[in-house]
């Protein structure tokens, strides 16, 4: 290995320079995956981990979050297998085609492959990478800002993960559910990446969810690449559950052709440090984008979202709604730039941050941010924080409802307002629920 | 020709030689050799009399300086300054000491007429031709590094206001200006102010005591002359308990193709009760129409609410400089103090501004409200840049923030950088923007109407920046308005 | 008498669409006279193309104000020379009052047309005759441009502003639209106030109700980019009737 390790100062760097040399030789990939692997942690150890001086890494510092580099998970065995059966219980029942990655591996064993739709195919990143296919397909190329430090150091470190690909044309009606489990009850690393290739005019609903055990500070690492067709329509929800010890950091990189219609929402509640960020390049004329997500965040947690939009073709549309309930001694933290390129002229362009404080020690940061180039637009983006509404509170209370009960309802209604946007009722029932259970948790 | 692209071809013919005030007065000049160092800092300081404290401040500052690094995260770009290929300090050479305003050199008289700003006491008290009930204006006007004349110093000094040249202040109030520069904008602050912290050459000082209420505005005309001169100023003003004041800044330079330095600090303190208004009007040469020359625009303006109950309002109009690098910001540290950014950012050419504000909360129950309008025509960019942050203490915080900006043609940029940190869960936030073009059927609604296209512009720019425009005193708001139609000429008309 | 406009075989497209198809009108000072027709018939794109909005392209045709090619004219000078639009949806203007907007309008024309300008309490004077005239609340005229008015404030300001500009030629678009019964009275009065020997009027409508209180001297049936039939104020009743059903084929 031949990183300059003179830029690796922290604990955490130079464990991940012992956890690169060490799982290196065992990871999959032929030699030109190997070389790129090798390249990106060269990268990757240029600069080090990402930290408060780098802009877009301003409210979380990972040189301070990460303290330690844990060994890669090894892939998984019968024990860990058993144990990812129940993966994504959050949502089962919802007769979604689940397919279930277990420690960063697809693991096709575990996973709902009968009667595949016609025009849809599920592959293993693994497999793929050991016949030599790139580490990000060339669509993406520029989604991403140069030497993005979370996909480069995933690059060098993925072990697997699912590749979907839906034909043109192709409307898979049933929602396929990526369920993301680390098991185990040894701290571990886990990078995945997954990769999904709409074809144009192609429809799709992708679930995904990502777990682990409670109370271990393992560390995951999720890429996943969205190559959106033109006139293709994709519904994304990302539910990230971890364990209260976990660092989570997922990147999402969504390239959207012409008059496609792209949505997402990110849904989290577990976690120590999660990191969410997304990019997402609207490439194609006429395109409808709509991103959204919601943090419920307690004790010392730590949650950021970071969302990169580009226009960078006439007449887009975008919405963006991100919220954050944060109690105890929690932080949550929004970056969302909406960057509208010289070409993307008629852009239709909307983002909207609000943060939620219900404690003393919460703390709440958001940046949204604009960066217009062309002329003819439409774009704005608003911002609040706050705590509850006294008044609306005293309403309740007026009528009967006990204050803990008026605050829950109040709680819910502002995250109502992102759920409702899900598509699938079941999804929104799930969401529901899991967002009661954690107000009930609160008052507990 | 779509109205909207008619305007955009008429900026982009603009001749931004159109600056009215890029004329160079002749007078003979008394500057320190080119370049920095401590004896360039000793030199200014010992031009100035001043007491041995102060070039200790001075000399401290400079070598503090000589470890930084200039700040690279505003979205301006600039060729490197070299900061020995300066002059630090130029004088007009006076003939003798003064005894009157009479005696100031006449060619710097002239310039001042030029520029519409009133010297002569008796002119003003005369009131020739002034409308009944107008306001009077004191005014301190700086030439390049020092201040050549400061009227009506009698009438502010009988009121209990002392208005003079910092350098003045530094011989006749050492005490008063030790106890207050440096308290808001420490000597280290960043790089520009540290710069200027060791060099600065004059500006004003304000001083209101307890109690009065200044009886007139205050206002400093600054004027960069010579070729190659940096300007330093600095500017201190104490509002004490309960007092309040109003004053006005206005800056302009001569046209040239080099580019000029101008890193001023401006100090504000607001005691118990007390208020200050401090208002700006900065056209300093934005360059040519290709972004030749043009003033390097890096200021420091901060305003510390120290007492209760104190406030301190920031208006700024901001349409020159080849550079704009500014952030006035206020700290409320008393309770119940409360700080206001109004600004006008308009660039065009090759201007590249990157400005906005900081609240910074600390006290309880502390208010802000930030309304910024930015207009980008040309090529220039234009970006707003603000925090807005809650301490743990500072409970009950409010924010209200808009920002909107407007877009001239598809060659120039406009973004919004806001940043909202809340550590206290009373802390009430909130932040609008918009960024859009004129409408074209706004236009022809106008132009059916019988405005020419570039009255239908200025009509629609106006409205655009009335919220602002009314926080400036009258006659500024009346001079902010034709600024702003120069500005975007061709546009505007 | 003496035709105050006329229209020549007017053609125009609007993105490349021909919308206006041979179009031919003459309006004698004094007269009023109604364009009625059906949804796309071209009704809107005529009072722009008078008007002068940017993107209509004139691929045929002329139209002479008072023997003057009114196509050589900027929008700006047309409505100098005195062509007033009153807008089926008058724009909003954040920031700029209203009484501001219409000394701006006054005094650009007036400086066109070589007239000095009128002086801020002339102009006061004359635009609260006008607005007790109309109904107009005077606070109205401090408020933002036709911002958060409602539908009927709206169409009073137009009808305020034509009366205050004088034109010689109105051309009322729609004028009807978004209006209850009792707004609609109020506008067609002003308008009737309007009405002199030196004045001619186009009312843009789809509907007939609206010239029981404008009558027309003249009422046209525009379809599909043409005037198909004219006759007396009853040809509006007839219309009401039998509805625009019998032209749609016709003009095909």
């Amino acid at each position: 290995m031949n990183a300059p390790v003179a830029a690796l100062k922290t604990e955490a760097e130079q464990g991940l320079a012992t956890a690169f040399a060490a799982a290196a030789p065992g990871l999959p990939g032929g030699a030109a995956v190997a070389a790129a692997r090798a390249a990106a942690f060269d990268a990757f150890a240029q600069a080090g981990l990402p930290h408060r001086r780098l802009e877009a890494w301003k409210y979380t510092d990972l040189r301070r979050l990460m303290r330690d580099a844990k060994p890669l998970a090894p892939p998984p065995e019968a024990a860990a297998k058993a144990e990812a059966a129940t993966a994504g219980a959050v949502i089962a029942g919802l007769g979604f085609r689940r397919l279930v990655v277990v420690d960063g591996v697809f693991a096709p064993d575990l996973s709902d492959l009968a009667d595949l739709e016609p025009g849809l195919a599920i592959a293993s990143l693994a497999d793929q990478l050991a016949a030599d296919a790139p580490l990000l397909p060339a669509a993406f190329a520029d989604v991403l800002p140069a030497a993005e430090p979370a996909v480069t150091l995933n690059g060098a470190l993925v072990r697997g993960g699912v590749v979907l690909t839906v034909a043109p044309g192709a409307v898979v009606a049933r929602p396929l559910h990526l369920a993301f489990i680390t098991t185990g009850t040894a701290p571990v690393a886990v990078y995945s990446r997954s990769l999904l290739t709409l074809g144009a005019g192609a429809k799709l609903s992708l679930i995904e969810t990502h777990e682990g055990p409670e109370g271990v500070d393992y560390q995951v690492s999720a890429v996943l690449g969205l190559d959106v067709g033109d006139g293709a329509s994709l519904d994304h929800v990302k539910i990230t559950r971890e364990g209260s010890a976990a660092l989570h950091v997922a990147s999402l990189i969504a390239s959207v052709g012409a008059a496609a219609t792209l949505t997402t929402c990110g849904f989290t509640l577990g976690g120590a440090v999660v990191r969410n960020q997304a990019f997402v390049r609207l490439k194609g004329a006429g395109t409808n984008a709509t991103l959204s997500g919601v943090s419920l965040l307690a004790g010392r947690q730590h949650a950021d979202a970071t969302l990169m939009l580009t226009h960078a073709a006439p007449g887009s549309t975008s919405r963006e709604v991100f919220k954050a309930v944060v109690d105890g001694a929690a932080r949550a933290a929004f970056q969302g730039k909406i960057a509208v390129e010289q070409a993307a002229q008629q852009t239709d362009a909307r983002m909207m941050a609000r943060a939620l404080l219900l404690s003393e020690e919460a703390e709440a940061y958001s940046k949204p941010e604009l960066e217009i180039f062309a002329d003819d637009v439409q774009c704005g983006h608003g911002a609040t924080t706050g705590t509850l509404d006294d008044q609306l509170k005293f309403y309740l209370m007026a009528r009967g409802i006990p204050a803990k009960e008026a605050e829950a309802l109040l709680i819910q209604a502002f995250v109502g307002e992102v759920i409702d946007g899900i598509a699938q009722e079941g999804l929104r029932e799930a969401l529901t629920a899991a967002t009661v259970a954690w107000l009930e948790a609160r008052d507990a | 020709m779509a109205a909207v692209q008619e305007t955009i071809e008429q900026v982009r013919r603009i001749d931004v030689e159109q600056y009215k005030y890029g004329f160079v007065t002749d007078v003979e000049s008394d500057k320190a050799p080119k370049g920095l160092s401590e004896d360039i800092v000793r030199f200014i300081s010992q031009k100035k009399n001043e007491p041995e404290w102060m070039l200790e401040w001075r000399l401290e500052a400079y070598r503090r300086w000589l470890t930084m690094r200039e700040p690279d995260w505003a979205r301006v770009n600039y060729p490197k300054i070299d900061y020995q290929d300066l002059y630090y300090y130029a004088a007009p050479k006076k003939k003798k000491e003064l005894a009157s305003l009479d005696e100031v050199d006449p060619e710097i008289l002239k310039t001042y007429e030029k520029l519409g700003i009133p010297l002569r006491e008796q002119e003003l008290l005369a009131g020739v031709v002034r409308p009944e009930g107008e306001r009077r204006i004191a005014v301190d006007a700086v030439f390049d590094s020092v201040s050549v004349a400061t009227t009506f110093q009698k009438e502010l000094k009988d009121a209990g206001v002392i208005f003079m040249p910092i350098s003045e202040a530094l011989r006749e109030y050492p005490e008063l200006v030790r106890k207050y520069l440096g308290s808001v904008v420490p000597a280290s602050d960043n790089y520009f102010a540290t710069l200027n912290s060791a060099v600065f050459s004059d500006g004003s000082f304000v001083y209101v005591p307890e109690g009065v209420r200044c009886p007139m505005e205050l206002s400093t005309y600054f004027r960069i002359n010579e070729k190659n001169t940096g300007q330093f100023e600095r500017t201190l003003i104490i509002a004490d308990k309960g007092a309040y004041v109003s004053y006005l800044e206005g800056c302009t330079a001569p046209q040239r193709d080099e580019n000029q330095l101008h890193a001023a600090v401006v100090e504000l303190v607001a005691m118990d009760d007390a208020e200050i208004k401090y208002s700006t009007v900065q056209n300093w040469y934005p360059g040519n129409a290709e972004g030749v020359g043009g003033i390097y625009n890096f200021v420091t303006k901060r305003g510390d609410c120290r007492g209760d109950n104190s406030k301190i309002s920031w208006t700024q109009v901001e349409t020159g400089s080849a550079i704009t690098w500014k952030y006035p910001s206020c700290i409320l540290r008393g309770d119940n103090s409360s700080g206001e950014f109004y600004s006008i950012a308009i660039s065009n050419g090759h201007q590249q501004v990157d400005s906005g504000t900081k609240m910074i909360h600390l006290g309880k129950n502390t208010s802000s409200r930030i309304v910024s309008k930015g207009i980008s025509a040309g090529r220039s960019q234009n970006t707003y840049r603000g925090l807005v942050s809650a301490h743990r203490k500072a409970k009950g915080a409010r924010n209200f923030t808009a920002c909107d900006s407007l877009l001239i043609g598809d060659q120039c940029g406009a973004h919004t950088v806001p940043y909202m940190e809340a550590k206290n869960p009373t802390a009430v936030f909130e932040h609008e923007a918009t960024t859009s073009k004129i409408s074209e059927d706004v236009l022809f609604y106008c132009v059916q109407r019988g405005l020419s296209q570039e009255e239908a512009v200025g009509l629609v720019v106006n409205g655009f920046v009335k919220d602002v425009l009314q926080q400036l005193p009258m006659e500024f708001a009346v001079e902010a308005q034709k600024l702003i139609s120069i500005s975007l000429e061709g546009s505007v008309g | 008498m003496t035709a105050l406009l006329e229209i020549r075989d007017l053609k125009a497209e609007v993105a490349g669409r021909q919308i206006l198809n041979g179009l031919s009108l003459t309006v004698n000072k004094g007269e009023i006279h109604a364009i009625m027709g059906p949804n796309g018939a071209g009704k809107s794109t005529l009072s722009y193309v008078l008007a002068g909005k940017p993107g209509y392209e004139i691929t045929g045709g002329e139209v002479l104000l008072n023997g003057e090619d009114l196509f050589a004219m900027a929008a700006d000078e047309r409505a100098a020379k005195g062509l007033f639009l009153a807008f089926q949806y008058p724009l909003e203007i954040p920031g700029v009052a209203t009484l501001t907007f219409l000394r701006a309008a006054l005094n650009a024309q007036r400086r066109k047309r070589g007239e000095e300008e009128l002086s801020s309490p002339d102009l006061m004077k004359r635009v609260r005759e006008l607005s007790k005239k109309l109904g107009i609340d005077p606070d109205m005229l401090r408020r933002p441009l036709n911002v958060g008015f409602s539908g009927g404030e709206k169409k009073r300001n137009e009808t305020l502003q034509m009366a205050l500009l004088e034109p010689l030629l109105c051309v009322l678009d729609e004028t009807d639209s978004g209006l209850d019964i009792d707004a609609l009275k109020v506008v067609a009065n002003g308008v009737n106030q309007l009405r002199a020997p030196e004045r001619g009027m186009i009312v843009i409508t789809h509907y007939q109700r609206l010239l029981d209180y404008i009558v027309p001297d003249v009422v046209h049936v525009l379809a599909a980019g043409r005037i198909v039939e004219t006759g007396g104020k009853d040809l509006a009743l007839q219309l009401e009737a039998t509805g625009y059903a019998q032209y749609q084929g016709e003009a095909a």
